[in-house]
Parts: C-alpha cells; sequence; structure tokens
C-alpha cells in the first residue's frame, strides 16, 4: 500500500509507525485509516477488529484474559473538504490487558475545511486495563480548516483501569473534545490531556466523570499551552455519588494574546466522597526564563525549552 | 574585570525606593570577594544586576574595558558571567541531568554530569533522571542549582548568591572548600559569593558590606571582622 509523504508523516507522528512511504504493519491488531477508508486492518486470535457497514466505524472486540496485545486505529486525512464521522466501539473483555493506539492527523493544503469527529466507546469489563493514547496533529498550508472533534466514552466495570493519554500536538484550527466516564466499584481512571494551541486556533475540552462505584478514584491532569490568538476552553466536572476519590487540576501557560477560560465543577452527592480541583493559569514564569538565558539559551530557545518540557 | 559604575536601582512606593544606591566598586581578577550586609540590604538586587535579571536605573557595567549595561541575560551568559539563584528556580518536565546539559552548552557523558553532581554532594545514581521539581529538598534544590553553575565550564565569573542556605553544617564545610578549591585551581576564573556566614566571609580575598543599598565598607576578611567584631 502506497502513502503519500504526508500521510506517511501522520502516521508516524501520531500513531509511532515507521516513516517510509510503503504503508508498514505494526505488531498486533490495526486499522489504518485514510481519507474515509481503511488501508490496512488485521485481526490477531484474541482481537477482532469488525467493520460498521457505510466505512462508519469499528466494532473493536477484545477477548477476556487477552494479555499486553496492542491495537493500532490511526486516522490520516489529506483530501482537502473531507467530513467525517467515525464510531470505534471496543468491547474489552474481562482480565484482559491492552494498548491502544489511535489518533488523527490532518494534511489540509486546499481551500475547504476537513473535518473528523471520532466517537470513541470503551465498554471495560471487570477487572480489565486498558492504556488508551490518542494524538491530533494538522499541518498544511491551506486556508481550508483542520477540524478535530474526538469524543471519548468510558464506563470502567468492577476493578477496572483505564489510562488515557489525549495530546493534540500542533497545528488543530479547532477542536471540541469531550471525554465522558462512568466508574463502578473499585475502577481506577487516569488521564493525563496535554494541549498546544497557536495561531488563531480554538480548543474546548470538556470532562464529565462520574464516581458512580464505591473506592472508585480518577485523576484528571490537563497541561496546556495557548499561544499567539489563540483561545482555550477548559471545563470539567467530577461527580461522586458514592465514598470515591476524583482530582483534577488544569494547568495553562498562556502567551502573547491568547485566552484561557477554566471551569472546574466538583459535584459530591455524598459525605464520604473526597474532591480535589488544582487550576492554575500564568505566564511563562520570569524565573524560569531568566535561570535558562544565564546558562546561555536565547529568550527564545529558553521559551520552547519550557513548554516542551510543561507539555512532556 | 568587573567594574561597577554608580550604579543605582530605584523602585515605584514601598517604604524604601533607592534599593541600591550610586555603588561603584572594581572586582579584580581572579579574586574571590564576599558581599555581605543585613537582609535587605540589596545584595541579590546587585548580583541580578550583575547577571542582566535586573536592569540597573543609573549607573554602567564593564566586563573586561567592554560596557555591558545593555546587554542581555544570554549576552553576557556567553560572555562568562554566570549566576546561582538565591532561589532555585523548578522546572516541570526537566530533568537534572538536561538542566546540565543546557548549563554545558553540549552533551554531558552521565559520568561527567555525575561528576558535577559529586561535587555538591549528590549521588548522581539518585539524581541525574531526577524532575527539578518540588518533590526534591530545599537542599536538593540549592545544590542542583549550584551545580548548574559549576557545570558552565567557560565560566570567568561566577557568582553564587547565598550558597550557604538550606545546606546542612556537615555539607557547608565541603561546600567552602568547593569554592577555595575552585579559587585556587582556576585562577582564570573570578568568584563572587553572597554569604551572611563567617567560614565564607574568612575565605575571602575582599569583602563588601552592603547596608541600605549603599557599601558601607570594605577591606580584607581581617579587617572586616575585626569591625563587626567592634559592633558586636
Ligand atoms: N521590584 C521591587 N519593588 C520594591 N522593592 C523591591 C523590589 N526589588 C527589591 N526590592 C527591595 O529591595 C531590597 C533589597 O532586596 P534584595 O533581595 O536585594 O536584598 P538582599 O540583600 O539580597 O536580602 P537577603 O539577605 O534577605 O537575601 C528589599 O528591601 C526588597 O524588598
Ligand atoms: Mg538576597
Amino acid at each position: 500500500m502506497n502513502l503519500t509523504p504526508e500521510e506517511s508523516h501522520i502516521f508516524c507522528t501520531v500513531a509511532n509507525t515507521p516513516t517510509d512511504n510503503n504503508f508498514t504493519a505494526p505488531a498486533g491488531a490495526y486499522n489504518f485509516r485514510v481519507n474515509g477508508k481503511s488501508i490496512g486492518r488485521h485481526s490477531t486470535k484474541n482481537i477482532n477488529i469488525v467493520p460498521k457497514p457505510d466505512n462508519q466505524g469499528l466494532d473493536i472486540f477484545i477477548a477476556p484474559n487477552t494479555k499486553n496485545e496492542t491495537v493500532h486505529i490511526p486516522v490520516a486525512i489529506s483530501a482537502t473538504g473531507l467530513k467525517e464521522t467515525v464510531y470505534n466501539d471496543f468491547h474489552i473483555g474481562e482480565n484482559a490487558k491492552v494498548t491502544i493506539i489511535a489518533g488523527c492527523g490532518i494534511y489540509n493544503c486546499g481551500g475547504a475545511d476537513s473535518v473528523h469527529d471520532g466517537i470513541h466507546r470503551f465498554y471495560v469489563a471487570k477487572n480489565a486495563k486498558i492504556k488508551y493514547i490518542e494524538k491530533h496533529y494538522g499541518f498544511g498550508q491551506g486556508r481550508g480548516g483542520k477540524i478535530l472533534n474526538p469524543t471519548t466514552e468510558l464506563h470502567l466495570a468492577d476493578n477496572s483501569e483505564a489510562y488515557l493519554e489525549l495530546e493534540q500536538i500542533k497545528g488543530v484550527d479547532s477542536t471540541i473534545r469531550n471525554t465522558v466516564a462512568d466508574l463502578s466499584q473499585n475502577a481506577k481512571l487516569i488521564v493525563k490531556e496535554r494541549l498546544m494551541t497557536h495561531g488563531r486556533q480554538t480548543a474546548e475540552s470538556i470532562y464529565d466523570i462520574t464516581l458512580n462505584g464505591r473506592n472508585s478514584t480518577a485523576d484528571l491532569a490537563s497541561r496546556s499551552v495557548a499561544q499567539d490568538y489563540s483561545s482555550q476552553t477548559f471545563k470539567s466536572i467530577l461527580s461522586a455519588t458514592q465514598k470515591s476519590r476524583g482530582h483534577s487540576e488544569c494547568d495553562a501557560i498562556i502567551m502573547d494574546h491568547a485566552k484561557v477560560l477554566a471551569m472546574p465543577a466538583l459535584d459530591a452527592k455524598t459525605k464520604d466522597a473526597e474532591l480535589i480541583h488544582e487550576a492554575a493559569i500564568g505566564k511563562l514564569a520570569s524565573d524560569q526564563l531568566a535561570k535558562l538565558m544565564t546558562l546561555g539559551l536565547t529568550r527564545k530557545q529558553a521559551e520552547s525549552q519550557i513548554i516542551n518540557g510543561f507539555l512532556k | 574585570m568587573l567594574e561597577l559604575k554608580n550604579i543605582s536601582f530605584t523602585v515605584k512606593g514601598g517604604s524604601r525606593t533607592k534599593i541600591l544606591d550610586q555603588i561603584s566598586f572594581a572586582f579584580q581578577p581572579g579574586t574571590l570577594t564576599v558581599v555581605t550586609g543585613p537582609n535587605g540590604s540589596g545584595k541579590s538586587t546587585l548580583a541580578q544586576i550583575i547577571m542582566g535579571i535586573k536592569n540597573p536605573t543609573k549607573g554602567q557595567i564593564f566586563l573586561n574595558g567592554k560596557d555591558i549595561t545593555k546587554d542581555d541575560i544570554t549576552t553576557r551568559a556567553k560572555a562568562g558571567i554566570s549566576f546561582s539563584f538565591q532561589q532555585p528556580v523548578k522546572f516541570k518536565g526537566l530533568t537534572v541531568y538536561e538542566l546540565l546539559n543546557i548549563a554545558n552548552g553540549e552533551l554531558f557523558s552521565p559520568e561527567e554530569a555525575g561528576n558535577i553532581l559529586k561535587q555538591v554532594g549528590l549521588e548522581p545514581t539518585e539524581y541525574l533522571s531526577r524532575e527539578i521539581n518540588q518533590k526534591l529538598s530545599g537542599g536538593e534544590l540549592k545544590r542542583i542549582e549550584i551545580a548548574s553553575v559549576l557545570a558552565r565550564k567557560d565560566a570567568k565569573l561566577l557568582i553564587f548568591d547565598e550558597p550557604e542556605a538550606g545546606i546542612d553544617l556537615w555539607s557547608f564545610q565541603d561546600l567552602t572548600k568547593l569554592f577555595q578549591k575552585i579559587h585556587r585551581q582556576h585562577p582564570d576564573k573570578s568568584l563572587i559569593i553572597i554569604s551572611h556566614q563567617e567560614k565564607i566571609l574568612k575565605i575571602a580575598d575582599e569583602i563588601i558590606v552592603l547596608e541600605k543599598g549603599q557599601i558601607k565598607s570594605h577591606g580584607t576578611p581581617a579587617e572586616i571582622l575585626a569591625k563587626i567584631g567592634e559592633i558586636k
């Protein structure tokens, strides 16, 4: 299967797959989607990827007790004006332990907007553990927008765990990111979000996490950098109906003429809920800049060092 | 090597507006100068002005005869000035090894970086990969801050702002010895150490006493310590 250099650059960036013009299959199960079509799909003994009708997405069945396997389902869009909505449903069996690598990149050199709305639903059975890595990226000089609207919906059964790394690297003009989760007894959710906006980009990140099970825990850490004239909104609501622990933290560096709005909310429906929120918005710390410059970095180098570290 | 001419630093408002008032001083090449004086006398402000972190309201700074008053921090760093902050700076997502590499201007081998940590009494295997964040103790952060200046091998003027702060007594002895060793082994390097510690005052070639933004006196340790003794 041949990929354009832009498409292969996307897969390399968002899914860490080798960067040559030939599609190289990663180990494990995978589905690579380019401009609305699957260009390679592979199921394994334990992981069955079944396309939904009309290219609307995938059902991914992960057998109970699957151990340390990986699923790659990255998406590339290189056609200007392409708009798609994709539903991927993950059915994760009891005791399974898997890594899922998603992510989407848009290359747009034309005048029309390209849009990918990806709706990922996870049904994580008892005692299962998932690690989900999603990177978003856009590039190309066209006037058309590069728009990505991911929805991540998680249903975590008793004793299950989900670890999410959500990252928007660069170049996405507009995004509305929705993450919804409900947790049963002893379930555990960890979310690490990294967001970078520049130019006139807008980003909205919305979390709705409900701790429905006794002793469930959620830890949400979002770090973002807003540059140029970009604007960001962070909204989160952590609700608890049972004895449980929730922690959310959003930390933003604001630069140039950017705007950042943070609206964290906590909703405890029982006195046994322990909910904490920390939020901070601030410009690049002047002592950090000064320190790095005393070590010989220019102001620009110091800025990018601080930002890169912060978004690591 | 470094000459200050009529350096003043004034701020608006507050109880005192003249933070530094007409400071003139010539630091001799290869010397170890200790700047001391009461809290708030302007020691850190003076050091920050030399490094370029603050700009003087009036006056000029010369490095080897060249006027550097308008140079930014980076230019002064490249000209050989280095500075260990009184308050160590923390960073999210930066390891000790990475900081030392930035200071060095090129990649250290882990052994070389480790040797610098050993000089400040830190075990390399334990600290090289640590992130420079609030999980480190105050004394550990201070040692890393000092190490970042030691890693600048081309530095000609090394400024340490209260290096003893937060360092335990036992290690303080070693730190004093380290400064003496740098002073002895590198006649091409000048040191300015801001300190309240008698042990540090004693290793100086020259001591400057600041008070309310002015140089109250300067002289050899024997002269200055005698004066301080009189006041007591
Ligand atoms: N930007 C500023 N605005 C107002 N006051 C300032 C400003 N910067 C420094 N000062 C004041 O200048 C004085 C000198 O501060 P500086 O930090 O130089 O003192 P120091 O001698 O280093 O004290 P210490 O021994 O406590 O470290 C202090 O009174 C401080 O409050
Ligand atoms: Mg001070």
